[in-house]
């Protein structure tokens, strides 16, 4: 540690450790809600998550040869082990939350670099590449348990899920956008299935009615979270509004088009990872764009990508896909949307001077 | 209003980017200006003050010299001249340490101060209102004021260009948005009445007949003071209250946030119509040319946490730093870095043996708690510096392109359009030294540009060269060609004239024998 030789000599920063805290912060509410309603598998599964993230950080780093303690204490790696928690069931086996933080940290950052340079978000990597490779342990929903906990499994069945037992049918469901594509790939039409479903958007919201991972069940806590976090300035309005901008008026449009397909904007907002991904999966800096007008773009192509996902594609929740694609985009968003330079037109040519003698 | 000269035009009002650094300027602000400093054993009076050309000496060592007498001439046309600060002899003419973060010696004029600080003659008031407007930026240029705010540019320069120009509006930069610096909230605070003469001297050397003088709002005895001041000339001279945000004072935000009127890029701010000073400008403007007083000195702030009675002092020009600093109480040992200028801007001085010039606005002894100690980490993309910035640019592209030594893809992201105001380097949470990458690649570039400079005249001399060997063996080939030529055609005429005389004889001698 050296005083600062060239200018600026004071600095505002924070520094990187600040930024993840807040954020895992912003994500607690959520995941306290998560974590109550879905019992003790899911509290071991979560630390597993954590636990190998962090586990497979410090490898990757001793490895490379890069200082081991002072790159942990960034937090990040705990950061992303907690978002690939959030992606996957609740009741998933040990084996995967393992697996996710090896995809995660390994192939989804380490391999490029380490922090700062991986091209797509790791969290997300991971949950798609379990997703494909392990679609039935990837698939398998647990109901959320009543608010008391009664009908959740105890502690010592809990760890036979946990080190991978099969679970018993009665525990297992579908998620909300899960069973409305599977009811409606049957021919039926909304209202058929509005009649025998007890859907409500208030419970959807709170997240203690259907199943889903972590991630998806409390919209509410996810977007008191968010909100805190526009508010400490981690992330900026740009690409949460867009995106959630995007996904509302694509599926209300739709639902008003097409009644009998489409659930409209409120189902569309409320299930799924929407509100996860509009404030801490798209907002990551290192796989988002970083211009303004870049980022309004990139949200946008999110929310479209969810939207036409959910709608026309083979899996019923198409968040980490969406994701994953823009990712891809960035580095041509970037390119191609810069901001415009003081005194010159955005194709940095000079400002012309009218009436110029 | 005006009618606006460029196509893009913006709302006033609109600010890009921007940092709010913690101001620190309450201690300093509260003091009034000290002018009773001691006149220090030597005065070092560097020739070189200003932006362009040193001045040159017209002073003998051991000639004695009058307080305001010219000791060295400006030279050329963007140059500034040079006048003794008090009288005293001229101890000598040597090379010493520059105020440079290098401290590397430059050409300086040593005086030695006799004590009496004697004016020279013929320093009356006048009235400036009676002069031309061409004499207005000559007597400017004489009397070598430059711009105060720190850029050192000379006055008479930017007050003609201005008159080339028709010039709308004359701002008046009292933005002092560089934490810790006080010096021009203190002079617009004491001096308000002299400084708006100095602006009303000025619209007329530029024949203009509108001027605004922006201050930042966390300077409310300052605007209370400088409106008291324009309320006679309400209709051509208006206040503006500026947000107080870094770096309001670089010309071109305020310009924008004023007129709503950007520069295009490699432009100046005359070609949209308006010319910038800054108020202490104003005010040595004022001195110059009612008081007939050369700038002779300067307010300087002496801050920071290893200073214990921080103050604005009025000093005369070549008074070492350190005498500033010590008679502030300075406190070495708890000196971390000691910096020229602001600490968002200034440069870091190896040591305070260094004279003050006219450009000199601060002298800043950090202390350990007040210079952020740092190791950079990794870019996350966060994007901060792009929000901070003010001039719209990328710096984290930038900085990553500079990294891998792709310094033409810098440039391609803009890095000549930096303005080094270190708002990026401010923000950024992995506390990366943006504007030292920045500064590196544009020494290197500007290397670069001289090394390819150097070998394309190398190249150029050696095809000439090249060409003029040829052109020589040639003249050589075709004049020995033509010495050949030549001597063949002279063979030829001597055999046709020796044939021709042995026809003759033949026939003569056949005539003879036919006779």
């Amino acid at each position: 540690m050296k005083p600062l030789l060239s200018a600026p000599f004071k600095t505002a920063s924070d520094g990187h450790g600040v930024i993840m805290d807040k954020v895992m912060l912003a994500l607690t509410p959520a995941t306290a809600i998560g974590l109550f309603i879905f019992g003790w598998p899911a509290l071991f599964l979560f630390s597993i998550t954590l636990v190998s993230a962090f586990g497979w950080e410090a490898l990757c780093l001793r490895v490379a040869g890069k200082p081991v303690r002072a790159t942990l204490a960034d937090h990040s790696a705990l950061l992303t082990g907690w978002l690939v928690a959030l992606s996957l069931p609740p009741w998933a086996p040990w084996w995967i939350g393992v697996l996710g933080g090896f995809i995660a940290i390994v192939v989804g950052k380490q391999v490029y670099g380490g922090l700062g340079q991986n091209l797509f978000n790791p969290a997300m990597l991971a949950r798609v590449a379990l997703l494909v490779s392990f679609p039935l342990e990837m698939t398998a929903w647990p109901i959320p348990g009543t608010p008391i906990g009664s009908s959740l499994p105890g502690l010592g069945e809990s760890w036979g899920i946990f080190l991978g037992q099969p679970i018993a049918d009665g525990y297992t469901g579908a998620t909300s956008i899960g069973y409305l594509k599977t009811e409606l790939s049957r021919g039926k039409l909304l209202p058929a299935i509005a009649d025998e479903w007890d859907y409500s958007l208030w419970a959807d919201l709170a997240g203690f009615l259907r199943g889903g991972s972590l991630g998806e069940t409390s919209a509410i806590a996810l977007l008191l979270g968010g909100l805190w976090l526009l508010r400490e300035k981690v992330i900026t309005w740009e690409v949460p509004s867009s995106l959630l901008l995007t996904v509302a008026l694509l599926a209300g449009a739709a639902g008003i088009l097409d009644p009998m397909h489409q659930p409209g904007l409120w189902f569309h907002l409320s299930s799924g990872g929407v509100v996860l991904l509009a404030f801490f999966i798209a907002t990551d800096y290192v796989t988002s764009p970083n211009s303004r007008m870049g980022q309004i773009v990139f949200g946008a192509g999110c929310g479209a990508l969810v939207f036409i996902i959910r709608s026309w594609g083979a899996y019923p929740e198409g968040v980490a896909f969406a994701v994953l694609l823009m990712n891809s985009l960035t580095p041509l968003i970037d390119h191609y949307i810069q901001p415009r330079i003081y005194g010159r037109d955005f194709k940095g040519h000079p400002l012309e001077l009218e009436g110029k003698p | 209003m005006w009618k606006p000269y460029l196509s893009l035009m913006f709302k006033p009002g609109t600010i890009r980017g921007g940092v709010h650094p913690e101001p620190r300027k309450e201690a300093t602000a509260k003091e009034a200006i000290e002018t009773a400093f001691p006149l220090p054993p030597m005065l070092y009076l560097a020739l070189q003050q200003h932006v362009g050309k040193p001045a040159e000496p017209v002073v003998r060592v051991g000639d004695r010299v009058l307080k305001g007498q010219l000791i060295a001439a400006g030279q050329g046309h963007v140059s500034a001249p040079l006048h003794a600060p008090t009288s005293g002899i001229v101890y000598d003419i040597m090379d010493y340490p520059s105020a440079h973060p290098s401290a590397l010696p430059t050409p300086t004029i040593l005086l030695e101060p006799d004590g009496l600080d004697e004016w020279r003659d013929g320093i009356h008031e006048i009235d400036p209102y009676s002069l031309s407007a061409e004499a207005i930026g000559t007597l400017v240029g004489m009397a070598g004021v430059v711009g105060m705010g720190g850029a050192a540019f000379p006055s008479r320069v930017k007050l003609n260009l201005g008159r080339q120009r028709r010039i709308e509006t004359l701002i008046i930069n009292g933005g002092e948005c560089e934490p810790y610096l006080t010096c021009d909230d203190r002079l617009m605070r004491e001096r308000s009445e002299a400084i708006v003469d100095g602006i009303r001297i000025m619209m007329r050397g530029l024949e203009c007949r509108r001027s605004i003088i922006g201050i930042e709002d966390n300077k409310s005895d300052a605007i209370a003071a400088i409106e008291r001041a324009v309320a006679p000339w309400a209709d051509r001279i208006a206040v503006a209250v500026l947000p107080s945000l870094y770096p309001m004072g670089w010309d071109r935000q305020m310009i924008r946030y004023l007129t709503g009127l950007e520069i295009p890029a490699g432009g100046r701010a005359t070609d949209i119509g308006v010319l910038m000073h800054n108020v202490g400008t104003a005010y040595a403007v004022q001195q110059a040319i009612r008081y007939q007083k050369p700038l002779i000195g300067r307010v300087i702030t002496i801050g920071g946490g290893a200073v214990e009675r921080p103050r604005n002092v009025e000093a005369p020009l070549g008074t070492p730093l350190s005498a500033l600093l010590e008679f502030c109480g300075y406190r070495p040992d708890r000196k971390a870095r000691l910096v020229m200028g602001g600490p968002m801007m200034g440069e870091a001085l190896p040591h305070a043996n260094v004279p003050l010039v006219k450009g000199t606005s601060g002298i800043l002894a950090l202390s350990a708690d007040e210079v952020a100690a740092t190791e950079a980490k990794s870019c996350i993309r966060c994007s901060r510096c792009v929000t901070a910035c003010p001039v719209g640019l990328l710096p984290l592209e930038m900085m990553s392109r500079i990294r891998a030594g792709q310094l033409e893809a810098a440039l391609k992201f803009g890095l000549k359009d930096c303005i080094n105001c270190g708002s990026c380097a401010y923000v950024c949470p992995s506390e990366i030294p943006l504007v030292h990458y920045f500064k590196y690649a544009n020494g290197e570039l500007m290397a670069q540009q001289q090394a390819k400079h150097k070998s394309e005249q190398t190249r150029k001399l050696a095809e000439e060269r090249q060409a003029r060997m040829d052109r020589i063996r040639q003249e050589a080939a075709a004049q020995a060609a033509a010495r050949k030529a030549q001597a063949l055609a002279q063979a030829e005429a001597r055999k046709a004239a020796k044939a021709a005389q042995t026809a003759r004889s033949a026939e003569s001698q056949s005539v003879e024998e036919a006779t």
